[in-house]
């Protein structure tokens, strides 16, 4: 017996007795002896609570996190500062441990906080319907992919190359099991090249596919690469970090038909990549066609403003081959953290937070292109992530400010072989003028001191 | 006892409103630091600034607090009370999980980290994976799929992967039709067709039929095992051969992996790709519909395929400490699911569990799982058993179906109204419905982690709400009374569907 299970003697005696066996092997009796495992699970044995917290302590203390060093590090995931209440309402019994809302008389609360989450994300994406979440960023960028190809069932998706790594593999992927073949549109300068989109779109382009800001973190002209798409009758679809839209315009107001995007920046942890949860909005006449749940206001008996999930019918347990994708489990507690951060934030307080991070982030950019051997490596607009180009082996660099402890951001050479030299710097609401003052310090004489090594003779 | 009449309850009394519909305009909960650069015009290009801010609420922190925990008043959960939802494997979740989670080394540790400075992260997802592996009877593990049917759709698409390797092009998927809806729906996105698979008079495959349609166009064989009707397939050495004979794959949905640790494990019985539920079996808590996560195991043959990266370790020649990493390098790799590594978070709390337990503990979670299961079997048989006999089979292995298709040809209640009523008794009620192949199908899983007093009381709960309805149907037809909102118009939801709150 376990501290989680509780069959005492007594128990197990009336059990058996009720069953009608002299043991609990025999109710195992049905599994044939070929299939039988005869030896114990080669596990280590069983510990106490104490012991298992000491083990996970341990396992911490052997990473460094945002907690040990000044970090710059984004690539996707950002690390904002997320408001107790999030922490103290994501713990809550009544959010964490309940299922799906199935039974939806007793489950009240969870699909009032979804169409509440939904709401918020029509506002921030200026587009009319939002699911209840999907699993993660990039996973919905294929996801969507997917949407369209239910759409108008055309072979050929483009993605521009400013759409993240991840999200680019998973959309390979993906594709294989669509049957669509995935195309890239290069980078012109930061953004992606409007010439070469319009060279490769024709009236076989299911997708279009761009982010918002991009991976370099340039802003994208999201209405022109809208226009590209639809001059053929193919879908825009947009992935965008939704702190940005605090100052960028949303890309349903831009001609995009879905918006998608990682949420792990509202109101959830890093948790070394997992879980977050992705958002998925698009215009009214895709409703049909969207994947995941999606909560809909009604009324009960009696007349009592209610919710239920609705238009269950795209989905797996009802439709099953024909759904319009396989999703059950998404992201359910996590899109609470979501809704309660955006609602802690409010209207004014996400254009504050973003209209902040816009001005930090030119001034890190500024000050840290003015150093010896570093310099822009795109001078388009950013929000609140930028490229820079490195006079010294990048991988170098980053190991001396993390000596110093500044994580100083991503070796851009990691996924962009035409950036061996790429740095690209994130900015937070925690990344103070003297933290970034502070990189400036440090990643000028980490530079200075590679490139003095370089100049040893040999 | 007739209708709770006159009165509704105090939650029943107040209107649901939003949060778009609370606060004032000027309230804030979020202080913004302050402006600590030079303040400059013009960064964003005119055509891009947002012209109007998202219309997000404007309330301070008491209302935002007091709005979601009135809010979570409204939820039924695992904490509070029964959960017996069959599938879903409702055990509880231990609080210990959610401490370890939150140690800062954990999470807030960033993704994208340096490799050499995430080796707790590694060595832990390193570990997990041996773990699953050790449990699932196959050697190679990715722990990237961020839900079952995640893992599923990793699972069909190696299939073709490993096919395509070998110059062949298969067409087909085959699953039985007891099978999860997730199955048939990740065979379409995968690009194949679904054919179904019949099941035998026992509830089990049937073998002539299966044998009929395994041939060379058929890339796979989707099944549980024990199946969704809580019944251990004796036949699965045979349709494993049957499978492997024309050079198929056969998958194992993991879902039911809480009947039978310790006892038989899937890569024993023939599988060559299984998915994990870790927010089934593995205690992360459900959240009311996630996260969650699927990690696969997989045999040799299927190794190449499997996600990138891959968390290996590293023994250096200098005979040191081993080392862990993120392997990019892997050539014949499916390539990505999704971002980064997969829901740490929930390895974290799945490493914790199997720490906890040990092996030994999880083969006494499989034990307890299948007595609890056939003792309330056993005494709702002898309660209600002429009004919802048993589907299938005699006994059950950690779930079992009851059929409500006597019960509502003689009470006139259907399992719909059963389990409505059963709201009423504080409990939630099991999966109804499904699996589709048993007709007013109720699923009942009650898992390890309940007393048996809590089974008796679940009992007495289905026996009177049976002797209820033989007096008088009506009452559990317009069932539940007391809960926050009583039945509601979901045909109504899905013809003029709103979806936001109009502002």
């Amino acid at each position: 017996m376990s501290g989680y299970t509780g069959v005492t003697q007594e128990d197990l005696e009336i059990m058996l007795g009720a069953i009608g066996v002299a043991s609990i092997d025999e109710l195992f009796d049905s599994i044939p002896a070929g299939v039988r495992l005869r030896r114990p699970i080669d596990l280590p044995p069983g510990l106490p609570e104490q012991a298992v917290y000491a083990e996970l302590r341990r396992l911490a203390a052997r990473n460094v996190s945002a907690e040990d060093e000044i970090t710059f590090l984004g690539a996707g995931m950002y690390d904002h500062y997320v408001p107790s209440i999030v922490d103290m309402l994501m713990s809550r019994s009544e959010f964490l441990t309940p299922y799906t809302p199935y039974q939806p008389e007793i489950s009240q609360g969870g699909l009032q906080v979804m169409f509440e989450y939904q709401t918020a994300i029509s506002e921030l994406t200026g587009l009319p319907v939002s699911n209840a979440s999907v699993y993660e960023g990039p996973s919905a960028v294929g996801a969507a992919a997917y949407l369209a190809k239910l759409a108008n069932r055309r072979p050929r998706v483009l993605v521009s190359r400013g759409v993240h790594p991840d999200s680019r593999a998973t959309l390979q992927t993906l594709a294989v099991g669509y049957g669509t073949t995935v195309e890239e549109i290069a980078l012109d300068d930061g953004v992606t090249d409007l010439d070469a989109l319009r060279e490769a779109m024709g009236d076989d382009v299911s997708a279009v596919i761009l982010q918002q800001p991009n991976f370099l973190g340039a802003i994208e002209d999201v209405a022109a690469i809208a226009d590209a798409a639809h001059e053929h009758g193919a879908l825009a679809i947009c992935a965008a970090d939704p702190l940005t839209l605090g100052v960028l315009e949303a890309p349903g107001n831009q001609g995009a038909d879905v918006c998608v995007g990682e949420g792990q920046t509202l109101g959830n942890r890093l948790d070394f990549g997992g879980p977050s949860f992705g958002f998925f909005a698009a215009t009214d006449a895709h409703i049909r066609r969207m994947p995941g749940r999606i909560a809909g206001e009604t009324t009960d008996v009696d007349g009592r403003r209610g919710f239920v999930l609705t238009l269950q019918t795209r989905e797996q347990h009802i439709r099953r081959e024909k759904a319009t994708s396989n999703i059950c489990t998404s992201q359910a507690l996590n899109a609470l953290g979501g809704v309660v951060y955006l609602s802690w934030l409010g209207r004014t307080g996400i254009t504050e937070l973003a209209e902040l991070m816009l001005q930090r982030t030119h001034y890190a950019r500024e000050t840290l292109a003015a150093l010896d051997g570093v310099s822009k490596l795109h001078d388009r607009p950013v929000v609140r992530e930028f490229a820079l180009r490195l006079e010294a082996p990048v991988d170098k660099v980053l190991d001396r400010c993390a000596a110093a402890g500044i994580n100083a951001g991503y070796r851009l050479g990691r996924t962009y072989d035409e950036h061996p030299d790429g740095l690209l710097v994130a900015i937070t609401e925690q990344r103070t003028r003297a933290d970034i003052d502070r990189l400036a310090d440090v990643l000028g004489e980490a530079v200075a001191a590679e490139r003095a090594t370089a100049q040893v003779p040999a | 006892m007739s209708a709770l009449d006159g009165g509704a309850t105090p939650q029943q009394r107040e209107r649901a409103t939003t949060i778009f519909e609370k606060g004032a305009p000027g309230r804030r909960a979020f202080i913004a630091p302050e402006l600590d650069v030079p303040q400059v015009d013009g960064l964003i290009p005119a055509g891009l600034r947002r012209a109007a801010p998202p219309r997000l609420p404007e309330a301070t922190e008491p209302e935002i607090v007091r709005h979601y925990v009135n809010l979570s008043k409204r939820n039924f959960d695992l904490d509070s009370g029964f959960y017996p939802l069959g599938s879903c494997t409702m055990k509880h979740n231990p609080r210990l999980h959610e401490r370890v989670a939150a140690l800062p080394g954990h999470a807030r540790l960033h993704p994208a980290q340096d490799p050499r400075r995430a080796q707790g992260a590694l060595e832990l997802m390193y570990e997990l994976q041996g773990a699953l592996a050790e449990i699932a009877g196959l050697p190679h593990v990715s722990l990237q799929p961020s839900a079952g049917s995640h893992g599923e759709l990793a699972g069909v698409l190696l299939t073709r992967a490993y096919h395509a390797d070998r110059g062949e092009q298969r067409t087909k998927v085959l699953t039985p039709d007891s099978a999860h809806g997730t199955n048939p729906a990740t065979v379409t996105m995968a690009g194949y067709e679904v054919v179904k698979v019949a099941l035998d008079a026992a509830g089990g495959v049937d073998v002539d039929d299966l044998r009929a349609k395994a041939d060379e166009s058929v890339a796979c064989l989707m099944l549980t095992n024990p199946s969704t009707l809580g019944i251990f397939d004796p036949n699965i050495e045979e349709i494993a051969k049957i499978v492997h004979d024309v050079g198929a794959t056969l998958y194992y949905d993991g879902a039911n992996l809480n009947a039978v640790m310790g006892y038989s494990r899937p890569g024993d019985m023939g599988f060559d790709i299984v998915h994990f539920n870790l927010h089934k079996t593995f205690t992360q808590p459900h959240g009311g519909g996630g996260p969650g996560a699927g990690p696969i195991a997989v045999s040799d043959r299927i190794e190449p395929y499997l996600p990138r990266p891959q968390v290996v370790r590293r023994e250096p020649a200098n005979g040191g400490p081993p080392t862990y990493d993120l392997d990019e390098d892997r050539p014949k790799s499916i390539g990505k699911l999704r971002g980064f590594q997969g829901n740490y978070g929930v390895f974290v709390r799945t490493y914790a569990y199997i720490r906890s337990l040990g092996g030994e503990g999880l083969k006494d979670v499989s034990e307890v799982a299948v007595l609890n299961a056939n003792y309330l079997l056993a005494r709702l048989r002898e309660r209600v058993g002429e009004h919802l006999p048993l589907a299938f089979g005699e006994r059950c292995m950690h779930e079992f179906v009851l059929s409500g298709a006597p019960m509502k040809k003689e009470l006139g209640i259907r399992t719909l109204d059963l389990a409505k009523r059963l709201l009423d008794h504080g409990m939630h009620p099991p999966t109804v419905y499904f699996p589709l192949v048993v007709d007013e199908a109720l699923l009942v899983e009650p898992t390890e982690t309940e007393t048996r007093e809590t089974l008796d009381l679940f009992v007495e709960a289905i026996a009177a709400i049976v002797e209820e309805a033989a007096a008088d149907p009506d009452i559990a037809r317009n069932a539940p009374y007391t809960t926050p909102v009583r039945r509601l118009d979901e045909a109504g939801a899905a013809k003029r569907p709103r979806v936001r709150e109009t502002l």
